[in-house]
């Protein structure tokens, strides 16, 4: 039996009738079409699906989707915008962040989330702050020196 | 030094925007209209007869559209190496390891996929099984595979010199046993794939792979088809690391799925399907005897070593050479003996992963160079210079080092870490080491015996002059690729970057051997620059005509045409190539002719102006058995430093930074080199630190998840110092060979070195558990007297 929800996803409220088992990640991804956010593990171990949910930074493959009714979903697909990419996702390409780019939209969203709560973060806290997102091909290092660009 | 103007810079990668905004398309990104999703019944048994598969219940059940068995799609043999093909899609007679696969579904949705599975009744008769090499190798041992006795999927003995003979003559000899754990590939997206064919009989597989080409060639002759009529594309990939370098049976299953079907089938794997799956790095037991003079000179090299391969071939029997082949340098050694043995059992099948074959015998040679500098008294880099090879050495297997920057990447480690300040003068418990190592440019001959090409190229130049589309079948797997052939096609073409878009990873665009032993940057370059230098040849010559001027006397650069001489009058070429882009924006008032006008002129000459290109190796290395494994037209190297932390009480080891030098030759991308060795580095220290798959007794994976089998988090990874050394190779394209997979050599060794400097404990035994550490800590305390 789908239960309809009411949501607001990157500005634009959506109302969507969904299946009580379905994800957030899986709602996303394969009921509307926002296939940025990626599924790496489904079992919130790896990221990529990170979305931002109510101000807060989390794997949207362990939320269902009928738990955000009411809430305010920022997704890898509401960053930029028609003046180009969001100043973070310019930091990732111009620093050489991005490899196979599969932990890419996680990755931004968790940096974006960081940043928002915290505009100058240590080091320690941007190895805090994206140490839910894996990467396999980077080591990092580029990482770090694309979020250390976009301190306040 | 050659003047460059697009390669050796730092270009934003032509790829990154569209991954940054998630745009970019991967293969569960795809949906097509109808399309079914298909799902595997994979063995629960690590060794068993199948008896009998009932599919009634099945294909009852509403929604399915198709239940597949051996049966219904044959026993094809296959596997990576035609010398070993010893897979089919399904079990036939029996399963060897948990996992294997004997059924799959296509349904409407991926529920019912997955219910019709759970309804396949097969009747197994359990056969016992073995999961340790020591057991598989016993004489009255199950064996998995009828026609390869012994479980022994290959054997090799090779003796270079006289190392009997060497070691006789040596000052000092060391031996040690030292062994891995397998390692899984983690990479973050898992495999899927979509298989389709159309009504005349031609099928697409849009697949996550590393390797299209090879994948196409296994399912044209699993299926029985001409290899023209299956095309293979890869999207944008999650990375593969050498386990997507090979067809894997879900896309086979897959592809007979769409063909009984006549729908388009999709199927992933879960994360538990991709440890089940596994084809990563080998657990590998060393044992190795090195002897040396007085002075540090290196004199013979003794090693053994057995490969847990699992129930499958995969890449195993190329794993088992380069074990042996890649000890070979990257210092003069005139005797080396090795016998390698790769053994069959019941888990799941190891194959290739970064610095295939090679990365463990580093890590043991490595550590014996240190234990034999420490004896002669003499420091860990100068033993590394006094033996190292220099550009033109050849190793006794007859492996050439075209150019070898080996010993600038060692002066810049040493530098870049304050190595000889740091050396000898850390307080207890902290420590720093280094090591060396070097990798192929790519193997030398294709996986199948043939004399085909390893990667053709075609570029030809939009209508309006003014773009330059560049197709291979090569595969951006997120090294770069992509962007490193945009930067040789600019370069070699004499425009800008901007004007250059690229296609690849699609079999119709050409042949290209795939993301594997590090050989796209100098193979596809090669074929890469030799289609643009004949665009521009075409556009050159038509151009000679207009102007009468000869093809010698002009170049093309940042896209306008350069005369050697007075430049000639042009007008006549410029008016007809504004009245030809009336009423567009691009009328050029440059006092240079642009390429644009000169293409523009050569399209209405000669119809669309297109390029080709084409690369394959000439013939390299040695006649002995197994000379295949290793040789390649060039090698990469690199040296890295390494400090530690040790707590001395817990065993507790941290990596404080690593400072990481590597000769690319001449890099494509600066960023895209530093990427691929800051990368490596972090595949490394998981590989030493922590990352481990473990089994239970039944053959399970136990920690078959991204959270119990740790890889290297933003936590874990040190500061990493990444220097590139560049050189000049004679056999690659602008002088460049590969980064990908030598950068990660020295990791395990320098951490290993570091941890010995910082705690007097040599561990013999990856990973560097607290445990372990913590246990030899106590051994050494109680051998010492220490406190």
């Amino acid at each position: 039996m789908k239960k309809i929800i009411n949501l607001t996803i990157n500005d634009q409220a959506y109302e969507i009738a969904v299946d009580p088992n379905k994800t957030l990640a899986d709602m996303l991804r394969y009921d509307l079409d926002l296939t940025g956010t990626k599924k790496g593990c489904d079992t919130g171990d790896c990221g990529a699906c990170t979305v931002i949910l109510n101000g807060d930074a989390v794997n949207s493959c362990l939320v269902l989707a009928v738990q955000t009714d009411g809430a305010v979903v920022e997704t890898i697909e509401g960053l930029a915008n028609d003046q180009g990419l969001h100043p973070i996702q310019e930091a990732f390409v111009e620093n050489g962040a991005i490899q196979c780019g599969f932990c890419s939209p996680g990755m931004i969203m968790s940096t974006k989330n960081l940043l928002d709560k915290n505009p100058n973060p240590t080091e320690q806290e941007i190895r805090e702050g994206i140490s839910g997102n894996l990467c396999r091909c980077t080591g990092y290092q580029k990482i770090f020196e694309a979020i250390d660009s976009q301190k306040s | 030094m050659k003047d460059f103007d697009v390669i050796s810079t730092r270009a934003n990668r032509l790829d990154t925007p569209d991954k940054a905004t998630g745009e970019a398309i991967y293969v569960d990104d795809i949906s097509k209209p109808g399309m079914l999703f298909g799902a595997l019944l994979q063995s629960p048994h690590a060794h068993a007869k199948i008896l009998s598969i009932d599919t009634t219940q099945a294909k009852n059940l509403a929604g399915v559209k198709s239940v597949i068995t051996s049966k219904d799609v044959g026993s094809v043999p296959y596997g990576v190496s035609p010398a070993r093909y010893d897979e089919t899609v399904f079990a036939t007679d029996k399963v060897r390891y948990i996992g294997d696969e004997i059924a799959a579904v296509a349904a409407t949705t991926l529920e019912i996929a997955l219910k019709a599975v759970e309804l396949i009744k097969v009747e197994y008769e359990i056969l016992p099984a073995v999961f340790t090499i020591e057991d598989a190798i016993k004489e009255d041992a199950p064996q998995l595979h009828e026609k390869y006795k012994g479980n022994l999927t290959a054997e090799v003995h090779q003796e270079f010199g006289d190392v009997e003979k060497g070691l006789k003559e040596s000052d000092i000899t060391k031996t040690t046993t030292v062994k891995n754990k397998r390692q899984d590939g983690a990479f973050i997206e898992m495999q899927g794939c979509i298989a389709e064919f159309d009504r005349r009989g031609s099928l697409t597989l849009i697949t996550g792979t590393q390797v299209p080409h090879y994948v196409q060639r296994t399912v044209a002759m699993v299926m029985g088809m001409d290899i023209g009529k299956v095309r293979v594309k890869k999207p944008y990939l999650g990375a593969g690391f050498g386990i997507k370098a090979a067809a894997n049976p879900m896309e086979l299953a897959c592809c007979f799925l769409a063909k009984e079907t006549c729908k388009p089938v999709k199927m992933n794997y879960t994360r538990e399907q991709v440890f089940m799956f596994c084809r990563a790095r080998h657990q590998f037991t060393h044992t190795i005897t090195t002897g040396a003079k007085k002075d540090g000179t290196l004199v013979a090299l003794k090693h053994e070593c057995t490969l847990d391969g699992g129930a499958y071939s995969s890449f195993g029997i190329a794993t088992v050479y380069y074990a042996g082949s890649l000890l070979a340098g990257p210092y003069k050694l005139p005797n080396m003996s090795y016998k390698g043995f790769r053994v069959y059992n019941n888990k799941p099948a190891c194959g290739a992963q970064r610095g295939h074959g090679a990365v463990i015998a580093r890590a043991a040679f490595e550590q014996q160079l240190d234990m034999i500098a420490e004896e002669l008294g003499i420091d860990p880099m100068e033993i590394r210079i006094k033996n190292m090879m220099s550009k033109g050495d050849i190793t006794c297997n007859d492996l050439n080092m075209s150019s070898f920057g080996m010993s600038e990447c060692i002066d810049a480690v040493r530098e870049g870490s304050d190595w000889d300040k740091k050396k000898g003068n850390m307080p207890k418990g902290r420590g720093i080491g280094m090591a060396c190592g070097f990798f192929v440019s790519g193997a030398g001959f294709p996986i199948y015996r043939s004399d085909t090409y390893h990667g053709t190229v075609m570029t030809k130049l939009t209508e309006d002059g003014g773009t330059a589309l560049v197709y291979t079948a090569s595969a951006e797997i997120g090294q770069g690729s992509d962007t490193a052939f945009a930067m040789i096609t600019a370069e070699a073409l004499g425009i800008p970057l901007s004007d250059i878009r690229l296609a690849s990873g699609d079999t119709d665009m050409g042949v290209d051997l795939g993301a594997y032993s590090s050989r796209q940057t100098l193979m596809t370059g090669h074929a890469t620059k030799e289609a643009a230098e004949h665009v521009k040849s075409q556009v050159l010559a038509v151009l000679a005509d207009k102007l009468n001027t000869p093809v010698e006397d002009m170049d093309i650069k940042k896209g306008f045409i350069e005369f050697k001489n007075q430049t000639p009058d042009f007008s006549e070429i410029r008016t007809s190539y504004i009245k030809e882009h009336r009423g567009w924006l691009d009328n050029p008032e440059s006092e240079k002719l642009t390429f644009k006008e000169a293409a523009r002129i050569a399209y209405l000459e000669k119809g669309t102006i297109v390029g080709t290109g084409k690369y394959k190796p000439v013939f390299l290395g040695g006649k002995y058995k197994g000379a295949a494994v290793g040789t390649s037209p060039a090698y990469g190297c690199s040296a890295q430093v390494a400090e530690v932390t040790v707590d001395m009480e817990t065993g507790q080891v941290i990596i404080d930074n690593v400072t990481d030098a590597h000769d690319c030759g001449k890099a494509i991308n600066m960023t895209s080199v530093e990427g691929q060795m800051e990368g490596s580095v972090s595949m490394g220290i998981g590989e030493a630190m922590h990352e481990e798959v473990i089994f239970d007794d039944k053959g399970n994976v136990i920690n078959n998840d991204l959270s119990e089998y740790k890889l290297v988090t933003a936590m874990d990874m040190p500061k990493c110092k990444a220097i590139v050394v560049e050189s000049d190779e004679p056999n690659g394209p602008f002088g460049a060979k590969e980064v990908g997979e030598g950068a990660i050599m020295p990791t395990i060794p320098a951490i290993l070195n570091a941890v010995y400097d910082a705690a007097g404990v040599r561990v013999h035994e990856l990973p560097l558990t607290p445990e372990r550490v913590y246990h030899a800590i106590q051994e050494y305390k109680e051998r010492t007297g220490a406190a």
